[in-house]
């Protein structure tokens, strides 16, 4: 009963969580200055205030603010408008589709997460479309990272303040230290350009969004990859550094467990309980430095999508991304503590 | 090699060092010992001896900056300094193996018990997982645990802290070594678990006729375990040789001064006061030239005693027996202890704490982590506790971990509120009121000292700094400058010199720090101290010292001091009524001597007899008590001494199950909860006798 009560409880934090994030979202691109600059975008920029006004309007963007949220949660029924032509407009009205048979309600309840304006498309697919592009990015990331920082940290740590530790340690610190507007742009200019000559990878990711390979997948996978995994393994040593002097690790020792089987069998459960949240709290992290690196290798995924939305006052765009991010971070805090338990033999659920 | 006839272990002219990036520091300095087969070989010292590093030199596990500067370890006349690390590890775990000192940090808390302990016979032997799982459930079995299936299955952190000891010697056992080491195998146990845990030492010592080398500060112990011993100060062997001989017979200061030091039966806070040994421990590297002891020696001569290295010198007619003295034969050994200032005993004055039917419960979500729901389980921490407590009195509460007298310290200190029951002070009831709601005057009345002074002090605010920030707190003093007058004061009460007002409390020594802890608590001029364990951590040299103010401070004051110890030596030194707890009850309260003598309650037998007492003329009963103490949220029906009472067959009719037992009478002031009938209790007889001198 523990656990599925557990994940009930946290499931509702995640809404709660969720619904006040959106509204701040809400509230904030519902602003009078932003609603106008989107106004402009989508008419054009020498409207007069009395055409925005006209224009907002009729797309139902001047009603108060908690109907607005009414609807696009779904609990109102949604608005409509009789132009002076007789046509019949409303916000859940499709573009081809004859005014008796649209919904009244057409919000996140209806699973309707609206319509973008920058793409002018159902917000629902672009995410679904978006999220499977980055979906792929993070996994090779984390295929990359989580080992390789893993195994860096564990090395470093088991012995600590050995050559092989200030090594590795140096080298953590430095990919960690080097943010990824920085390292891919050194990246572009060392492996994919004329500058230095190596044209080993693509500078762009934009074909890898239809048929990924090594060529033109691994630089921005790479760009992420390090920054995180410095973070990742410095977490790893220290905790591994700490196991290592514990009493238990002295214990295997004077039995005569051999250096290795220490390190694997004693230490290493151990030293992976403390970092293993970090782990954990890279997912969500991640999704930051997915909008820097898809800008910058022109990956269409989830970040690029969010610079777009930002960049354009996509209202409805903007608020799918934030409860996707809401999600990831929660979901990823749940399995994260669910992990803990399994990791950790001295934390049990029951 | 198995055909050796020699020593097990011969350790000998054995140095070591630790190298820091300022110089090197000796930890240990010609140390010879020798283990024969079969035999337990005991190492006593103070903290920072040595001992333990004589341990690790062994197993050469001295780590990054140990090193061995001399001499010679040889097992079972190999040398140990000479071997690679592959014939080392072959060596660990097979042929010498260790038993830790916290039996938690000493197992891996991720791995279960039973992989732990196949893994010896699997490296050492190779052999089969099923025949390594066999052989730790015979060893498990031999270590006296209940249920061994299941303890294989189990993490360390599901046993309780004497069972992980069991495991640990289990493990210790897994290929029957030749040599066994313990490092302070008891320090963390309660005193019975601590009887139970050496008595297995013991019996599997003699089944395996495993040889050990026992590291331990508690003479007591040394002299239930060992066949010989070797006492330790400051880095060097000061005297070696057969325990009685060493008993008996010591021919070192040193050993004399430890001796006198701690409390053993005779010993008493008004007529035969300890004697605590003047000054500290020299630190590695400010040893004074010559003997080591020298400054702190009775017998010191200048000239002689610091003109340069001593030797070992051997003591005619007794069985090895070294010391290193250069005056032992000039010493008159047989000379009494000079009588210390003998006191008036105080008489009790008024009643000044009175408890009734004191009770605390706390309530437990069944689940931690997750919180919520699940049905909520009582803690029973307190029992109908009623007793009173008067002016300049001693009242010692006793029992082991978990028996509750920590809650009951908590509750009186306002800490924790009481379930029900009343707890007066002067009259006035305050069982109700939380800490922040006390006013400054019962605050400054009802303190405290602590069991652990490294903890207890700010590491950050200067000794003087702290102490006026109680002045402060308490309202003393109307200016800065008098409230400096009285911490400088305070300094004096606990014979602490002034300049350390401006010291930090990592400069301090362990029992300095305790004198400030004692200073902060009197700084508003207590009038009811609650001491937890306030000598515990400490030394056994500074133990004396620090018991010795607690009582001059209370002489002076009329202070009533309740002191919650498991140290049932200490206990009878000093104090003047004794509460015995067991499970949140209270089974036996009476006056020291009531307490201390037939008939008992049959926990206080089994208490009684399983502390170890540092004197050859002392025989003792053994009742060795089964099985660890019931949880308090899950206590037994009845009696809750019931499941461990060797006396439970003496009551007819199943009495002890059913039923709590009444509070009886025995004598005026001595009161026992049990349900023994009277013949019973007159039957009882001493546990501890001295033997006629």
């Amino acid at each position: 009963m523990t656990l599925a009560k557990f994940i009930l409880r946290r499931v509702g934090v995640m809404l709660l969580t969720a619904l006040c994030l959106t509204f701040i979202v809400f509230f904030l691109t519902n602003l009078y200055p932003n609603l106008e600059k989107l106004a402009k975008t989508q008419g054009n920029f020498r409207m007069t205030d009395e055409e925005v006004a006209s224009y907002l309007g009729r797309n139902g963007y001047l009603q108060p603010l908690p109907v607005k949220y009414g609807q696009w949660m779904g609990v109102l029924p949604g608005w409509t408008q009789e132009a002076e032509d007789g046509t019949i407009r409303g916000r859940c009205f499709a573009p081809d589709q004859p005014p008796g048979d649209a919904p009244r309600f057409c919000g996140i309840l209806q699973g309707h997460w609206g319509h973008s304006t920058v793409f002018r498309e159902d917000v629902g697919a672009i995410i679904a479309e978006k999220l499977a592009l980055t979906g792929r990015l993070m996994l090779w990331v984390m295929l990359l990272m989580v080992p390789s920082a893993l195994i860096l940290g564990v090395m470093a740590g088991m012995r600590e303040g050995s050559r092989t530790d200030r090594t590795l340690s140096t080298f953590a610190i430095t990919t960690t230290a080097t943010p990824e507007y920085v390292s891919g742009v050194l990246f572009i200019a060392v492996f994919a350009s004329t500058a230095v000559g190596l044209k080993w990878f693509k500078g762009t990711a934009t074909s890898a969004m239809e048929n990924p390979t090594f060529e033109n997948f691994f630089l921005p996978v790479l760009t992420i990859a390090l920054y995180g995994m410095g973070y990742i393994a410095r977490m790893t040593r220290a905790s591994m550094a700490e196991v290592m002097t514990a009493q238990y690790i002295r214990t295997a020792r004077l039995k005569g467990v051999s250096f290795p089987n220490i390190v694997v069998k004693h230490a290493l459960r151990n030293a992976l309980i403390a970092p293993f949240t970090v782990i954990m709290l890279q997912f969500p992290w991640l999704l930051n430095g997915v909008v820097i690196v898809e800008t910058l290798f022109n990956y269409k995924g989830f970040g690029w999508t969010l610079v777009q939305a930002a960049g354009n006052n996509d209202i409805e765009l903007l608020l799918a991304v934030s409860v996707v991010s809401v999600v990831v971070v929660l979901a990823t805090q749940l399995i994260s503590d669910i992990g803990y338990v399994y990791l950790n033999p001295r934390i049990s659920m029951t | 090699m198995a055909e050796h006839d020699g020593p097990i272990l011969e350790i000998e002219n054995l140095s070591i060092s630790f190298f820091t990036r300022l110089r090197e520091i000796p930890a240990v300095m010609d140390f010879s010992v020798t283990v024969q087969p079969g035999e337990a070989v005991g190492l006593v010292g103070e903290s920072g001896c040595g001992k333990s590093t004589v341990a690790l030199g062994v197993m050469r596990d001295l780590g990054v900056n140990g090193r061995i500067v001399g001499g010679t370890v040889r097992f079972k006349g190999r040398d140990l300094g000479t071997l690679s690390a592959r014939e080392l590890r072959a060596i660990r775990g097979r042929e010498i193996a260790m038993i830790y000192q916290e039996p938690m940090a000493s197992l891996n808390p991720a791995m279960r018990v039973g992989r732990q302990l196949m893994e010896v016979p699997m490296i050492h032997e190779g052999v089969s997982a099923a025949e390594a799982r066999a052989r730790a459930l015979d060893v498990v079995r031999d270590v006296k645990l209940p249920d061994p299936e299941r303890i294989l299955e189990s993490y360390p952190h599901q046993l309780s802290g004497g069972q992980q000891q069991r495991i640990v010697i289990a493990m210790a056992l897994m290929s029957k070594p030749a040599l066994l080491i313990l490092d302070e195998p008891t320090t963390a146990l309660d005193v019975t678990v601590e009887a139970a845990v050496v008595d297995l030492v013991k019996d599997l010592g003699r089944k395996y006729g495993t040889s050990m080398l026992f590291i331990s500060h508690n003479l007591g112990l040394v002299l239930e375990t060992c066949d010989r011993i070797c006492v330790m100060y400051s880095g060097e062997a000061v005297e070696t040789g057969s325990v009685r001989d060493v008993f008996d017979r010591m021919r070192h200061p040193y050993t004399q001064a430890l001796f006198r030091s701690i409390p053993l039966p005779g010993a008493d806070k008004n007529a035969r006061p300890l004697r605590a040994i003047p000054g500290n421990f020299p630190l590695p590297h400010e040893r004074p030239p010559g003997c080591n002891f020298g400054p702190r020696c009775d017998y010191f001569k200048a000239g002689l005693c610091d003109a340069g290295e001593i030797p070992m010198a051997v003591i005619a007619d007794d069985d090895r027996h070294f010391t290193r003295c250069l005056r032992h034969q000039d010493i008159d050994w047989a000379a009494p202890m000079e009588k210390a200032d003998m006191t008036e005993a105080t008489e009790p004055g008024k009643v000044v704490l009175r408890m009734d039917k004191l009770r605390k419960y706390y309530e437990v979500a069944a689940n931690a982590l997750f919180g919520g729901g699940g049905p909520t389980r009582v803690v029973k921490a307190n029992e109908t506790l009623s007793f009173e407590a008067r002016e300049s009195e001693t009242l010692a509460i006793v029992g082991e971990s978990g028996c509750g007298k920590s809650t009951f310290a908590k509750v009186l200190m306002g800490l924790e509120t009481a379930t029900d029951g009343e707890i007066l002070l002067d009259n006035r009831n305050i069982e109700q009121i939380p800490i922040e709601k006390r006013d400054t005057q019962t605050v400054a009345d009802i303190q405290m000292v602590f069991q652990n002074p490294f903890d207890t002090l700010n590491p950050s605010m200067s000794v003087g700094r702290q102490i006026i920030r109680a002045l402060e707190v308490f309202g003393h003093g109307a200016t800065d400058a008098e409230r400096r007058e009285e911490m400088l004061r305070l300094l004096d009460l606990v014979k602490l010199p002034r300049e350390f007002a401006e010291r930090m409390p990592r400069q301090l020594s362990g029992g300095q720090k305790q004198r400030v802890g004692i200073a902060r608590a009197f700084a508003g001029g207590a009038r009811i101290v609650v001491a937890d364990e306030p000598v515990s951590a400490l030394d056994v040299s500074v133990q004396a010292a620090v018991t010795d103010l607690l009582m001059e401070i209370q002489r002076k004051q009329k202070t009533t001091l309740l002191f919650i110890s498991h140290d049932l030596s200490i206990v009878r030194y000093l104090s003047d009524r004794v509460m015995v707890m067991y499970l949140g009850h209270v089974v036996e309260m009476g006056s020291t001597d009531q307490v201390f003598a037939p008939p008992y309650h049959p926990y206080t037998e089994a208490l009684l007899s399983a502390v170890p007492i540092a004197d050859t003329r002392v025989q003792k009963t053994r009742i060795v008590l089964e099985g660890d103490v019931p949880s308090a949220m899950n206590p037994p029906p009845g009696c809750p001494f019931q499941t461990r009472c060797r006396w439970k067959a003496e009551v007819p009719g199943g009495l002890c199950e059913r039923e709590v037992p009444p509070v009886r009478d025995l004598a005026p002031g001595h009161q026992v909860k049990c349900h023994l009938s009277q013949e019973m209790f007159d039957r009882m007889e001493p546990v501890i006798r001295v033997a006629a001198e």
